[in-house]
């Protein structure tokens, strides 16, 4: 099995550096896009069926071909890596950027190429100081070696490249709030249209990929679009990052072929619930996931599988609720975080959330009246997509709703019992 | 146009609209918070939401924000559609979580915009049962009230204060449900347009203090539509009395003039009316020293009997009375013997704005056209402290440039936020040359200072850049390299506009600006010209006479005439003091007509109370040029009135003495046929709707058989007004009456002022029938050459120190000074120089310096000032001290010994 | 010269303050890596930090403030010598970050968002940190404690003095 994204992260912790990136291969999809048009690159990319693993997979060629070429409008454009991560129980892009920050390094430029940017930002969550480091490094490394600067490899090409660490909030994970906080404002999101591939930084044609999806660039360029198709097991192409946290045996990440069973994920790569839990359910791709259940074990983690089944890939980190975890508290942190993360510009989020986390914490207390159960459906359809101004709403309110689907006995036994029976 | 479809039913609405813009102006109730027609779409509320539909097929459709969506044609929404109708009713019960429950107590209660869209969206049982957020609220000066827990988060007061009249020291601070809408820390909101928070804030988090000292609901106020007169650009306002005072202003739409916004000076500078110096009786001084109370009739008695004795009776008319004030003054005294209470200096200036509007083929654009001009050139003017709104109106233009490039991006006009991405703060094309830097100066592309002579050979070399054929100035380096630019963006832009006005009383510079909107007009640009005046009637006063005051004194001087009238005005401000004690030893009976205690009427024989605006009716011309009506607001119960309606007593003219405004104008047009439009300006006495007059008071105006009871148990019968269609109490005509007689705006449902989407054509357009007022002037072909009085450059002079009037918006008009609520925002006069003038003269800031003007000794703390180039020293213009100095005036200047 | 008129930004920050913003189209896009920098140096963002920053980026107070006040790494008040921020979100929750939390606020003596009153520690609870998979976890500065049992925390706390 192939893992191209992970498979030279140095087992010691350390990060692999260009010398021996270079040997495994690095920097061959860069020269290989050097050698075709912008146009080509594009194609090539959207041939290979890459979807961005930010979250809502769309079409990373795709979005790339929509960015107007400076003939259209003139002056600099923009790539954005969006290595924000503050989605809860996350932890994907952390490994690509501590482990292979040059793989990156080499999407990014190759995806510059592509649409033709002068200028592009890692956009870092804080607290990835070791990442910071490394990356900071390997752009020196890169700029020494010709990769960066004027005139790459001798082909005509410039690019600059640095890097932007965020100041807190998981709003600037959204594509149009990280703009804003990267232009050193407040991080509310914008409004689309106009979509920021035509006005996104400094009101300039931008593109904001996530870290995974860029690191899957170089691979396409320098194997190809058969190869890169072959990796997966559905329609769409590649590898992807699983992760697993919650009470499993052996919590964890790794590259597998795209639409790997979920079972497959939890049994053999997480080994299995710890002994003395039951699986009750997950959220397959993050907190503002659906969750899944028992009876979606079998699923497909591939995006158009996992919606199937009532929820989303996400990203592709699975937090496992067990049997001895009250479902109630579980979605009350969750709520807890996005009320505490909702940027306070539109009224449903704003508002909305306070709102569904204090009646969670009542029902948590054992406060909670029937009534509530159908609040709690009145919000999750007020705070539905498209009613809100960006995603987090809805977002936040999948795993509420979900669990209300899945686990309303649970929340009616907190009313009944007047207490949490998990406490 | 475009056709669309709302529930079913088509409807022809404007292009390039929103959809909230284009159901509300089909007249469809639609909730929403954050848009405004002037600030536009930001899409954060979601309160607007509606259904729409891909095609008639489409039956489930989806819910979007209307004001995020444009009109296209055949588009198809639904505003009732159930899960439109249940998604806004959750919104408001969102909002409302939070929302204390203190409408009662609440000085938004009864004309709340939440509150309306509340009863609107049908929410009404409160569901939540925790506890709500609580912030504290901040000192914000003496004209803002803070209460921030009423606050809905729409972000609107960002949205004007900061994006839209470009303040800095407010802001929103914190994430999620506490965000918080204010200042760094506590103190006063210093943006001169901070007032208008008090409109478009929908709730009660922003309310006006003055209001609040006397508070009334709104229902309980008595209004009237009127202009403001606290400068010469004319802001349509409402004014509100109850139990005898004025209560506020609010902005009066107007879609000509001054849109949705007015200026602070206008808002609370109104306190004048209720101050303890206003003149309630008539009085009588004799001898010098003794005054004494006299009857209305005993007074006019003895007053006629005084101009029967007279060998001539001059008058002495004003530009802050109307034009029916002044034309009875005239029909007294006669034609001749009618003066513009101003000096030649500045009648001469108006003189001339006037004859270059007329004849310049340049035209003079409103203040909402101006707003359309894409580069503009300011040239002596500090607009924001001469004519406030007009800085306003020009943030907005310089804005248009830069707009071109999201145009380009196909973004909408609507869509504000996206909009100002693009944009990022950039600058347009607006230039400002002055004494001083201004307070626009934040918006300028760049900006020169330097002394008002040569402010004007740049502006004359500017024109000459634009036509080789105007003349031509020297300039020094630096002034000569702005002169290019500014000349180079103006031959650029395709609609540049010039502004200058009278501020520094200096006629080349006025006719410089005209050689420069001149030669852009020839260059083919649809250039406009603005010039800004002094006084609410400056324009229309200089339409009624050429003759100034030192020509009425002369009269005087030489014995010609022995009895004077003087009209409205404090003759302290007009020249220098000793030269108007030398015409009072002179000039015989004098009489004066004015509202508020002043120099002048110290001097008087008699004094009679005169109405301010908001206890008189009449006509005053704006700097446009535009005639515009203002209403009485109620009967005051004394002897105040109106000056004409005093003049009225003292008249010869038989019809003139028993008429009503309607007549007094139609005599007025036939002496002035100028005036004709004055006519139009609004709609005459006998105006009815059905057979109805337009009530003052809301049909639930409360207490009134109360509010008298201590004095008399019968009711009084209510004042008729013979002036005007309107009624002074709650009884005629319940429903939209036509625009310029808007007492106030109300519409079923629609409680706050944002009822008034209902009396407009469509919303942020023309009002419903037109917008009140009538231009009388109109640039009609031009028969001007190009002017060539070019002052010779300046040269400092360290004996005679040119002295140069700065300007403040609360300090130098007159009225508005007296307002208790603006004292706190008056400076104390001062004398301002550039830092090496200081250093040459030894003066350190704070310490005083010794000015000698017009042979009047004055002591002054320094202040200094690295905009100014030296050379000259800036002095407050309208200080008591300072209004009567002929500026600019020269002095010599030294540190005071200690 | 007392602490009063002393300034906080050296010159050497107010020099790296404006190559922030030489890359930028609007000296205002350097807010947020000033806001750090400052930070980075002085533990906090005072009053007096944010009027002095106002002068360097041509920015009202109220300008950087609004800006400072939404990113809930920028502290506005003043913290401890270490900053303990501790995840509280839906890994470590479900890991029992709240044990961990609980015996920090006994020894400690304070509530989350305090500082004990000898100043050297201040307690935060802060949202996923991006390493679920070693749940409960937290930071004190720049070290991150991943796979936390109530047992360590005595021996990694005396590694703060
Ligand atoms: C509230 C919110 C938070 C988000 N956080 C992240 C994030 O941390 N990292 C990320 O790559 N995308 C995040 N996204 C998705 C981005 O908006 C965007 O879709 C993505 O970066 C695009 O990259 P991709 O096309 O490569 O997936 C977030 C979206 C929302 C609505
Ligand atoms: S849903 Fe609204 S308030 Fe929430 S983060 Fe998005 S824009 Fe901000
Ligand atoms: S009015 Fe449309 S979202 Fe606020």
């Amino acid at each position: 099995m192939e893992k191209p994204l992970t498979a030279h992260i140095p087992k010691d912790g350390s990060w692999l550096r260009l010398k021996d990136y270079e040997r495994v291969g690095g920097y061959q999809g860069l020269r290989q896009a050097l050698k075709m048009t912008p146009k080509e690159v594009i194609d090539m990319v959207k041939d290979a069926g890459l979807r961005g693993r930010g979250g809502a997979g769309f079409a990373t060629g795709l979005k790339w071909s929509l960015v107007p070429t400076p003939d259209q409008i003139p002056g600099p454009h923009y790539l954005i890596a969006n290595g924000d991560e503050m989605e809860p129980g996350t932890f994907k892009d952390r490994l690509l950027l501590e482990g292979n920050p040059h793989q990156l390094i080499e999407g990014m430029i190759i995806g510059a190429y592509a649409i033709q940017a002068e200028f592009s930002y890692v956009f870092l969550r804080w607290g990835y100081q070791f990442a910071e480091k490394a990356l900071e490094e390997a752009i020196h490394e890169a700029y020494e070696a010709g990769y960066l600067g004027k005139n790459i490899l001798g082909s005509g090409f410039s690019h600059e490249l640095s890097v932007h660490i965020s100041a807190g909030r998981y709003i600037c994970g959204e594509e149009t709030a990280l703009i804003n906080a990267l232009e050193g404002k407040r991080a509310n999101p914008r409004a689309k249209p106009p979509f920021p591939v035509v006005s996104g930084f400094f009101g300039r044609p931008t593109v904001v990929n996530n870290i995974e999806t860029l690191s899957n660039v170089p691979h396409i360029l320098s194997k190809g679009v058969s190869w890169y198709k072959s990796l997966s097991k559905c329609e769409d192409g590649g590898t992807k990052l699983y992760g697993v946290s919650g009470k499993v045996k052996r919590p964890g990440l790794w590259e597998l072929p795209l639409g790997t069973s979920f079972r497959e994920i939890l049994e053999e790569h997480a080994g299995g619930m710890r002994d003395g839990y039951q699986f009750k359910g997950a959220l397959p791709g993050g907190g503002s996931t659906d969750f899944i259940t028992a009876e979606h074990l079998d699923v497909a983690m591939d995006y158009n599988s996992v919606a199937k089944v009532g929820s989303r890939m996400g990203t592709g980190t699975i937090i496992v609720l067990d049997d001895k975890t009250c479902v109630v508290g579980m979605v009350l942190n969750l709520e807890h975080f996005f009320a505490q993360e909702s940027c306070g510009w539109c009224t449903p989020c704003r508002e909305g959330l306070p709102w569904t986390e204090k009646l969670l914490l009542a029902l948590e207390n054992g406060e909670g009246k029937m009534e509530d159960l159908k609040i709690f459906d009145d919000l999750t359809r007020y705070m539905g997509p498209g009613n809100t101004f960006c995603a987090l709403a809805p977002g936040a309110m999948e795993p509420l709703q979900s669990a209300l689907k899945h686990f309303r006995a649970d929340f009616e036994r907190h009313i009944h019992e007047h207490r949490c029976p998990w406490k | 146009m475009a056709t669309i479809y709302i529930d079913n039913v088509p409807y022809e609405v404007k292009d390039g609209e929103n959809l909230l813009q284009a159901c509300l102006s089909v007249g469809k109730n639609l909730t929403y918070f954050c848009w405004h027609p002037a600030l536009h779409s930001v899409g954060a509320c979601r309160q607007c939401a509606v259904i729409r539909y891909r095609d008639e097929n489409d039956t489930r459709g989806r819910i979007v924000m209307a004001c995020m969506e444009p009109v296209a044609d055949q588009a198809r929404i639904s505003i009732d559609a159930p899960e439109a109708k249940k998604f806004r009713a959750q919104n408001i019960e969102s909002l409302m979580i939070n929302h204390p429950h203190d409408c009662p107590v609440c000085d938004e209660g009864g004309e709340c915009h939440l509150q309306d869209m509340t009863v609107m969206s049908g929410h009404n049982y409160r569901r939540y049962r925790f506890k709500k957020r609580t912030h504290l609220n901040q000192y914000l000066g003496p004209f803002l009230h803070h209460e921030m827990n009423r606050c809905i988060q729409c972000y609107r007061c960002v949205r004007f204060y900061n994006d839209y009249a470009e303040g800095k020291d407010f802001g929103v601070f914190a994430a999620h449900d506490d965000v918080y809408f204010g200042r760094y820390e506590p103190g006063v909101l210093e943006n001169e347009f901070s007032g208008n928070l008090v409109e478009v804030c929908p709730t009660g988090v922003f309310t006006d203090k003055t209001l609040r000292k006397r508070y009334t609901r709104k229902w309980d106020l008595t209004n009237a539509p009127s202009i403001c007169h606290q400068c010469g650009l004319g802001c349509n306002i409402i004014a509100s009395e109850r139990y005898g005072s004025l209560r506020r202003i609010l902005n009066r739409y107007n879609g000509d003039v001054n849109g949705y916004f007015i200026c602070d000076r206008g808002r609370f500078g109104y306190e004048y009316v209720n101050s303890q110096r206003r003149i309630q009786h008539a009085l009588k001084q004799e001898p010098a020293g003794q005054w004494q109370g006299l009857k209305k009739d005993t007074a006019i008695r003895e007053i006629r009997n005084r101009i029967r004795a007279a060998k001539r009776v001059i008058g002495i008319g004003s530009p802050r009375a109307s034009l029916e004030s002044n034309f009875l003054l005239r029909e007294l005294a006669g034609a001749e013997h009618f003066y513009a209470g101003v000096s030649e200096k500045e009648s001469r200036l108006i003189k001339e704005v006037l004859h270059i509007l007329r004849h310049s083929g340049v035209r003079t654009p409103s203040l909402k056209e101006t707003e359309t001009y894409d580069a503009i050139f300011v040239i002596g003017e500090d607009v924001t402290n001469t004519a406030p709104r007009l800085a306003l109106s020009l943030r907005q233009a310089a804005k248009n440039q830069p707009k071109e490039k999201a145009k380009a991006l196909k973004i909408a006009d609507w869509n504000d936020a996206a909009i100002r991405e693009v944009i990022q703060g950039q600058k347009g094309p607006l230039f400002i040359a002055a004494p001083y830097a201004t307070r626009l100066d934040d918006a300028a592309l760049a900006t020169h200072q330097a002394h008002p002579d040569e402010i004007a050979r740049l502006a004359f070399a500017v024109a000459h850049h634009v036509d080789a054929a105007a003349a031509d100035a020297e300039l020094p380096e630096k002034a000569k390299a702005f002169a290019r630019q500014v000349a180079d963006a103006l031959v650029a832009a395709k609609k540049p506009l010039i502004v200058a006005g009278t501020s520094l009383y200096s006629p080349s510079l006025i006719h410089a600006a005209a050689n420069v909107a001149m030669a852009l007009k020839k260059a083919g640009k649809e250039a406009g010209l603005t010039y800004t005046v002094p006084e609410v009637n400056s324009m229309g006063l200089m339409m009624m006479t050429d003759q100034y005051l030192e020509q009425a004194f002369e009269q005087v001087y030489s014995g010609q005439a022995d009895m004077v009238i003087v009209v409205e005005n404090d003759l302290y401000r007009r020249l220098p003091a000793d030269q108007v004690d030398e015409f009072f030893r002179k000039a015989g009976t004098v009489v004066v007509l004015d509202s508020i205690a002043h120099r002048t009427g110290e001097h008087a024989h008699f004094v009679l109370p005169a109405g301010t605006f908001a206890e008189s009716s009449g006509t005053v011309v704006n700097n446009e040029g535009r005639a515009q009506r203002f209403f009485q607001v109620y009967q005051p119960r004394n002897d105040i009135q109106s000056t004409w309606k005093w003049l009225q007593a003292f008249v010869e003219k038989e019809q003139l003495a028993a008429a009503n405004l309607d007549d007094v104008i139609q005599q007025l047009t036939m002496a002035y046929p100028e005036l004709e439009g004055v006519r139009e300006a609004a709609p005459g006495a006998q105006f009815r709707v059905g057979t109805q007059k337009i009530p003052r008071e809301p049909h639930r105006y409360s207490g009134r058989t109360a509010m008298l009871a201590h004095i008399n148990v019968s009711e009084p019968k209510p004042p008729e007004d013979p002036d005007s269609p309107l009624s002074f109490t709650m009884e005629g005509y319940v429903g939209t009456p036509p625009a310029p007689l808007t007492p106030f705006f109300w519409s079923p449902g629609w409680n706050s002022v944002q009822a008034v989407n209902r009396y407009q054509q469509e919303v942020g357009g023309m009002l419903r029938g037109g917008n009140p007022g009538r231009r009388l002037i109109e640039a009609n072909g031009s028969s001007l050459q190009y002017f060539t009085d070019i002052p010779a450059a300046f040269h400092p002079d360290n004996f005679h120190w040119n002295i140069v009037p700065a300007y403040h918006i609360f300090g130098s008009d007159e009225l508005s000074a007296l307002s208790e609520p603006l004292q706190e925002r008056i400076p104390a006069l001062y004398l301002a120089l550039s830092p090496a003038d200081a250093q040459a003269l030894q003066l350190q800031p704070g310490q005083q310096a010794e000015l000698n003007v017009s042979g009047q000794t004055l002591r002054l703390p320094v202040v200094i000032r690295p905009d100014l180039p030296g050379g000259y020293v800036l002095v407050p213009k309208g200080w008591e001290a300072t209004a009567g100095w002929l500026f600019p005036v020269q002095s010599s200047l030294k540190p005071m010994q200690v | 010269m007392d602490t009063q008129t002393q300034r906080i930004l050296t010159d050497d920050m107010i020099a790296e303050i404006r190559d922030m913003y030489q890359h930028f189209p609007v000296k205002k896009a350097a807010c947020i890596e000033a806001l750090k920098l400052i930070q980075k140096h002085h533990r906090w963002v005072s009053d007096q930090a944010v009027q002095e920053l106002a002068e360097v980026l041509d920015m009202s107070p109220d300008e950087i403030d609004s800006v400072a006040t939404f990113y809930n790494l920028i502290f506005r008040k003043p913290v401890g010598r270490h900053v303990i921020l501790i995840c509280d979100s839906v890994s470590c929750w479900i890991m029992g970050y709240e044990k961990i939390a609980d015996y920090l606020k006994q020894k400690l003596g304070i509530q989350f968002g305090e500082t004990t009153p000898d100043g050297r520690f201040t307690l935060i609870p802060i949202c996923c940190l991006g390493t679920c998979d070693r749940a409960p976890a937290m930071f004190i500065d720049e070290d991150l404690h991943r796979d936390l049992t109530v047992e360590q925390i005595d021996a990694i706390l005396e590694r703060y003095p």
